[in-house]
């Protein structure tokens, strides 16, 4: 309806506008050309002046109004180290062309003004002065030259590298349609190596986790955070088409490419409640940040650092949002410590995982070691019988023998340490195989292979007596022998509290 | 004037006669029997001034519809919450009613709207329209030659525009809509169908449209650079002609260098799109999928679309900057000033849009340190272009100005070339880019320096020429109201965005940053630029109806030379058939701007120079 509405008006108007032009064409040619030409001067003299007044006080009083989102002043500072470089290299900037805007627009439009036709004057022949043409080639030249070392002077410094030894922290972001992934590295300050054609659903930036260094990488879901006052280099990389990683307050700007790794180095140096604090004296960011809620938190409060795409990836290029926070080094050292590793959380033992069945990892030893400790405490408590038996994970044997593989014994070193904790419990070590091969055979492996852990226990210390090792074949599966996971599950190594383990612990 | 004129067109003849080059022009055509049916007259004319306006018809209805669109995705920016519903008939399933009605623009069609608005305009309405209307109609007339050294090719770049265009049109009804991954067309976007509807189809018919338009631009700028060179008439030397000459005779070598470019990075695009070759392509995975591309790289793209898509600007605002300088020399009674310098600095623009392609790459991946050089050659720029800002300014300083519409739009121009052309030099220097770099502020800059003012040069040239053309003037009133309006109307449009730019906006989003607390603040102006686009949209259609009503009703032209021009276009009867001048040629005596010499008003350049006059062209 508005359209209608704005659309028949458009009509109304264009009509009286043709019929205005109709007959000032008309009166024009009764009037005479000169007649004309007088009235044009008149009006368009006019004109040209108002029109530089209010185009001119228009820039002024807009930037006045808008002076709060020019970079560097007031609530749009940067917060990073580099940024107030770049910010007053902004404003130098618009010094120079603010200057030059003003001055040619006066000289532009009162020119007009002035030399309007009027008759009777003469144009002075005026073709050519080489004296003034050097000067204004010479002057933007020399201001060209000034602003070009100041930038290329910034643009070096900013866009430089880590130098070798030089103290930092290392993230990386990957864009994809239409979220940021974005990596730390774990307690050992190395991101793992990736392949992209490693890439599927459960990993979904294509890590190798066959790389020791990304098993404690992390990928945390929500807010990021960095430390104030480290330098950061964000490894910058894409998944399928160009992406931007845009920081606007920290004037950090990088396109994310694919197959072609960018990276960008900055260092924050204002906290979130710092920049907050900061935006709480300007009465724009005392609004509630929600119109809607006038009593609820004010703009400051809640305020944050944001993660923006600043190069066309598609549909949803606009909503790709992250927050990051940027905090004290304490703060980030706890935060840093509840994150958990994504290969350990999210990969780990299901099907994607490489190491799958292969081993306790070194950085899942102690881990393991614990969750081990926890288990045995609980069956120990427990009272229902059933939950007196526990599965050894990660026990593996050369094929067709009875000899442990060297990484069996993190897991029989856990059981050793619950033995030494319940120094009176006693259990008995079973072995059981799958449904293939002949079931003679099958019994017989189990039964060396239960003796195989109890022998490496009582190489450990662990006294003979305590422990009962029997096999039982295929005659006992956990679950039916039906497919080929089902009987990875069926051989298995259990050991069964026997006794003992309610003596207090020593 | 009247008398005046009618005095200078009995010595014009005179001296045709006694001094103009008889090449047997009329022993040889007894009329033009290729040009004599309505077939051969009005469409598949070889007449370059019938071409010449075949471009212009053809330009304003892709400006029509490039601006339409740009007003359908500005009611989405500043009007989010805005009922579409109305707009299901034309637009169909790129309207989606939700539950409660109401209709809202499909993102996927938001971002097509805003890369066809952007190819449309860049290629179709400121290359085509601008260049390819101007340098037809003027060339010719203003070198004295009676047509293109080769008409034939002249008609076959029209024809392979127009084919270029109905490519592109037929691409606005697809199913999965034409192509949205900006004007810019940057893979892997445009290359992988799996990342973007638009990248289907679309993209197939935007390439073979821009392939189509290639050939059309190297056609016409191969006939352009060989009048220029090869017709010039007896006299004419290069010192001597309009700067409109110089300028279109630059566009044209630039089209025909960088043009080729494009091409070539269009084909290799092609390439990765059906033969399954990785030139762009590199490590991906789209939509869960692991391509078996390895080894390209998406920045070779941009090198070569931006060795193209630089000079391309300038292939946009030379012409606007040729016609500026003659329109406004005309009417300002006086010779353009510094004359030579305005030669030198198109050439010193020409030469060093070359090596500047990469400054819009600083953030795109490319090593830090060959972005010194092209903040270094993008900086000078600067200097030829305030040489020329300063020397418009004092082409007006002791004139006599006559404000008519083009030479309105002439002031406008400058105006917007200053405002537009500052902010570029913000840009230029990388490190201040790192912020502003595909935020609203270039979305500012590039409308502006290169939209806006290159429109204000079309509009310039449109009212000056419109008499040559059509043999009747354009409105003088809504001309008027047509600049005044548009003026003030295109710096409500752009100039806040610088604003929204220096707040970190980026361009490109369909809700405008409502998602991001950082950016959705700008509700209100983004209300405003929305507005002001429409009544701005509306003054140019009512340009529109002001340039078809004058064409069959405009007031007669009743004589030769209604401007009082030196050039020799207006040598040439009211009524120019194919071959421009019935009888001789006429030769050049002198530079192109002798006005207000010696109290004479002004002496076109077939009047012999006096005794101890010296040429201003030649010193």
């Amino acid at each position: 309806m508005t359209a209608l509405i704005i659309l028949l008006c458009f009509i109304l108007i264009t009509i009286v506008l043709v019929q205005i032009g109709k007959v000032t064409e008309l009166t024009a040619q009764i009037k005479g050309e000169r007649e004309v030409l007088r009235d044009n001067s008149k009006w368009n003299g006019l004109l040209s002046l108002i029109f530089l007044v209010v185009f001119l006080s228009g820039v002024i009083i807009s930037a006045y109004e808008f002076k709060n989102v020019m970079l560097g002043y007031g609530p749009h500072a940067a917060a990073s180290k580099h940024g107030a470089m770049l910010d007053a290299l902004f404003n130098l900037t618009l010094v120079f062309t603010g200057i030059v805007f003003v001055g040619t627009h006066i000289a532009l439009f009162w020119f007009a003004y002035k030399y309007r036709y009027q008759e009777g004057r003469k144009a002075t022949f005026l073709a050519h002065d080489n004296r003034l043409e050097v000067w204004w080639t010479a002057i933007p030249a020399v201001v060209m030259t000034l602003l070009v070392v100041r930038g290329l002077n910034a643009w070096n410094e900013v866009m430089a590298d880590v130098k070798e030894g030089e103290d930092y922290m290392e993230i990386e972001a990957t864009g994809q349609q239409f979220n940021w992934s974005i990596r730390y590295p774990g307690p050992d300050n190395k991101l793992g190596t990736r392949d992209y054609k490693l890439t599927t659903a459960g990993n979904p930036i294509g890590q190798d986790f066959t790389d020791s260094k990304n098993w404690d990488d992390m990928i945390p879901g929500q807010e990021l955070y960095l430390p104030v006052g480290k330098k950061v280099r964000v490894r910058i990389i894409a998944k399928d088409v160009l992406h931007n990683f845009y920081l606007p307050h920290f004037r950090v700007k990088m396109d994310a490419v694919p197959g072609l790794p960018t990276m960008f180095v900055f260092t924050p140096n204002k906290t979130t409640t710092e920049y907050r604090n900061e935006l709480r004296k300007y009465p724009e960011y005392n609004e509630p940040f929600d119109l809607a809620d006038p009593t609820g938190p004010k703009r400051w409060e809640k305020f944050d650092y944001e993660l923006a795409c600043a190069e066309l990836c598609g549909k949803g290029h606009y909503s790709m949002r992250r927050v990051l926070k940027i905090v004290t080094q304490e703060e980030y050292d706890a935060w840093f410590k509840k994150q958990e590793s994504f290969y350990l959380t999210q990969v780990r033992g299901k099907a994607d995982d490489p190491n799958k069945g292969k081993m306790t990892l070194p950085i899942e030893a102690p881990i393991r070691a614990k969750a081990f400790g926890e288990s045995v405490k609980k069956a120990v408590e427990s009272t229902n019988a059933t939950d007196k038996t526990l599965q050894l994970s990660f026990i593996n044997f050369e094929t067709g023998s009875a000899k442990l593989t060297e990484d069996s014994k993190y897991e029989l070193d856990n059981l050793v340490t619950a033995l030494n904790t319940y120094p009176g419990m006693s259990i008995a070590i079973a072995g059981h195989t799958d449904n293939v091969g002949e079931p003679g055979a099958n019994m017989l492996l189990s039964v060396e292979r239960a003796n195989a852990v109890a022998n490496y226990l009582i190489t450990r210390g662990v006294s003979g007596s305590r422990l009962k090792a029997s096999g039982y074949g295929d005659t006992k599966p956990a679950v039916p022998n039906d497919t080929p996971e089902n009987q990875a599950k069926n051989r298995r190594t259990e050991f069964t509290i026997l006794g003992g383990g309610t003596t207090n612990p020593s | 004037m009247a008398h005046v004129i009618s005095a200078a067109e009995t010595l014009e003849e005179t001296l045709t006669q006694e001094l103009g080059f008889n090449d047997h022009f009329h022993e040889h055509h007894h009329g033009d029997k290729f040009q004599s049916n309505f077939l051969t007259h009005y469409i598949f004319s070889t007449d370059h001034k019938m071409i010449a306006r075949q471009f212009l018809i053809t330009g304003i209805f892709w400006a029509f519809i490039g601006a339409a669109m740009s007003i359908i995705f500005r009611l989405q920016l500043g009007f989010p919450e805005a009922d579409l519903v109305w707009l299901k008939p034309l637009l169909g399933k790129w309207i989606q009613v939700n539950a409660a009605g109401i209709g809202k623009l499909d993102p996927e069609f938001y971002y097509s709207l805003v890369t066809m608005h952007g190819t449309i305009l860049v290629f179709f309405v400121l290359t085509a329209g601008l260049s390819g209307t101007f340098s037809n109609l003027l060339i010719p007339l203003q070198v004295g030659a009676r047509d293109m050294a080769s008409p034939l090719l002249n008609a076959f770049s029209y024809w392979a525009f127009f084919l270029a265009g109905v490519v592109m049109f037929l691409s606005l009804f697809l199913s999965t809509g034409p192509f949205s991954g900006g004007w810019t067309a940057y893979p892997p976007l445009s290359a992988l169908p799996q990342a973007s509807e638009g990248s289907g189809a679309g993209m197939t018919m935007w390439i073979v449209s821009m392939a189509l338009f290639v050939v059309s631009a190297l056609l016409g700028g191969i006939n352009y650079i060989t009048t220029v060179l090869n017709l010039r008439t007896k006299g004419m030397n290069m010192w001597r002609m309009p700067l409109t000459m110089w300028a279109f005779f630059v566009t044209a070598v630039l089209g025909v260098l960088s043009f080729p470019v494009l091409f070539s990075g269009l084909l290799l695009l092609m390439f990765d799109r059906g033969l399954g070759t990785s030139f762009y392509l590199s490590e991906i995975v789209v939509g869960g999928q692991v391509l078996d591309r390895i080894g390209g790289s998406p920045i070779l793209y941009q090198h070569l679309f931006w060795f193209l898509g630089h000079p391309e600007v300038y292939i946009i605002i030379l012409p606007a900057m040729g016609i500026v300088s003659e329109v406004m020399s005309v009417h300002a009674r006086k010779p353009i000033f510094g004359y030579r310098a305005m030669v030198f600095s198109i050439l010193a623009i020409g030469f060093l849009s070359f090596i500047v392609w990469a400054h819009h790459m600083f953030m795109s991946g490319v090593n830090p340190f060959i972005s010194n050089f092209f903040v270094i050659f993008t900086l000078i720029i600067a200097v030829p272009s305030a040489v020329k800002v300063f020397n418009w300014i004092t082409t007006i300083y002791g004139s006599n100005f006559r404000f008519n519409s083009a030479s309105l739009f002439s002031i406008g121009f400058v105006s917007m070339f200053i405002s537009g052309g500052l902010t570029g030099i913000f840009l230029g220097n990388s490190a201040i880019d790192i912020q502003l770099h595909d935020t609203y502020f270039i979305v500012a800059h590039f409308h502006i320096v290169m939209g806006i003012a290159a429109f204000f040069g079309m509009f310039a040239g449109i009212y000056h020429w419109f008499p040559k053309m059509f043999g009747r003037f354009m409105n003088e009133t809504l001309g008027k109201v047509h600049f005044w309006g548009t003026l003030i109307g295109a710096y409500a449009i752009f100039w806040p965005m610088h604003y929204t730019g220096m707040a970190g906006v980026p361009r490109r989003y369909y809700d405008a940053g409502a998602s991001f607390d950082a950016f959705r603040h700008f509700t209100d102006l983004n209300k405003f630029i929305t507005v002001a686009a429409i009544v701005v949209f509306f003054l140019q259609v009512l340009f529109i109806i002001n340039f078809f009503y004058s064409i069959f009703s405009g007031r007669k032209m009743t004589s030769k030379n209604p401007w009082g021009a030196n050039t020799l276009e207006w040598t040439t009867p009211i009524e120019t058939g194919h071959g421009n001048w019935p009888g001789n040629i006429p030769t050049v005596q002198r530079w192109a701007y002798d006005y207000g010499k010696d109290g004479k008003e002004f002496i076109p350049q077939y009047v012999p120079l006096g005794e101890n006059e010296h040429d201003h062209g030649n010193h």
